[in-house]
């Protein structure tokens, strides 16, 4: 199992280098694509940590529908493409970069300090066991999560759909 | 394989979404940014998961919930982007000031 540690690391490298990308370029495109890379890597962890049904979920609604949404945003929005200088509130950068420094070591220091453990990498399948609790134990969340979802798709389609009414002539 | 770096790593994943969110003027890269957030807290969901061996597996079930509210928040959100934008024109969070006096 030495193998796996080995990757893990390479694998939480790139996470770190990835998502300093989505947070840094200047390139909104870019910052969609970085994102893919964070949540592949992601996918990738979740399946050396042996919960495979949450890797492929991850790929499926992450990288292959949220991720199509934010360039189908991006698009319409017209954000600049290319590089682009006025993408980021400068004024904020120094008390950003404070407050998530901050955030960081603390949590870090936390984490450290709190948990101590091993996780034993085991083989072997937990999707069956995971569907079966999921539609016994856990079938109130799982019905109210399906109504949450109706909820996002009728308030979706009912703000960006173009109402008159709604549209304020003076400010336009 | 030990649980600290991990850890760690979806602290640093946790921190630069708040940079992003705080940073960023656009308003679909504020979205990314949440995404980013949310992220590291299903990392965290499936360590924990997987250290503690859990028989119940509810790291899993809570990760699959969040990415599914993860999607409906998108949805909804960039509804909302794409409805200011075309009130205003725009789609920079620091020129939204209507609520301001």
């Amino acid at each position: 199992m030495e193998i796996f540690e080995i990757v893990t690391y390479f694998i939480l490298l790139g996470l770190i280098s990835t998502a300093i990308r989505v947070v840094t370029t200047s390139n909104v495109i870019h910052a969609a694509i970085s994102l893919v890379f964070t949540l592949a890597l992601t996918a990738i962890l979740f399946l050396i940590l042996s919960s495979e049904f949450v890797a492929l979920v991850l790929v499926l609604v992450y990288i292959g529908a949220v991720i199509v949404l934010f360039l189908f945003g991006i698009m319409i929005t017209r954000a600049p493409l290319g590089k682009n200088a006025e993408l980021d509130n400068d004024k904020n950068k120094k008390l950003g970069a404070a407050i998530a420094g901050s955030i960081f070591l603390l949590f870090s220091y936390i984490l450290i300090n709190g948990f101590d453990g091993e996780v034993t990498i085991a083989s072997g399948s937990s999707t069956e066991l995971l569907g079966e609790i999921l539609l016994t134990r856990f079938i109130f969340p799982f019905e109210l999560v399906s109504f949450v979802l109706l909820a996002a798709l009728i308030g979706g389609i009912t703000l960006a759909r173009k109402d008159e009414a709604l549209i304020d002539k003076d400010q336009v | 394989m030990i649980v600290q770096p991990v850890l760690v790593v979806a602290a640093a994943l946790f921190s630069l979404g708040i940079y992003g969110i705080l940073v960023r003027r656009n308003a679909v890269m504020v979205l990314l940014s949440i995404e980013l957030i949310l992220n590291a807290v299903n990392i965290n969901f499936i360590m924990f998961d997987a250290m503690l061996a859990d028989t119940m597996m509810q790291g899993q079930i809570f990760t699959i919930f969040i990415i599914t509210i993860a999607a409906a928040e998108v949805g909804i959100g960039l509804a909302i982007v794409l409805m200011l934008f075309r009130n205003r024109q725009t789609a920079n969070i620091n020129e939204f000031d209507l609520m301001k006096w």
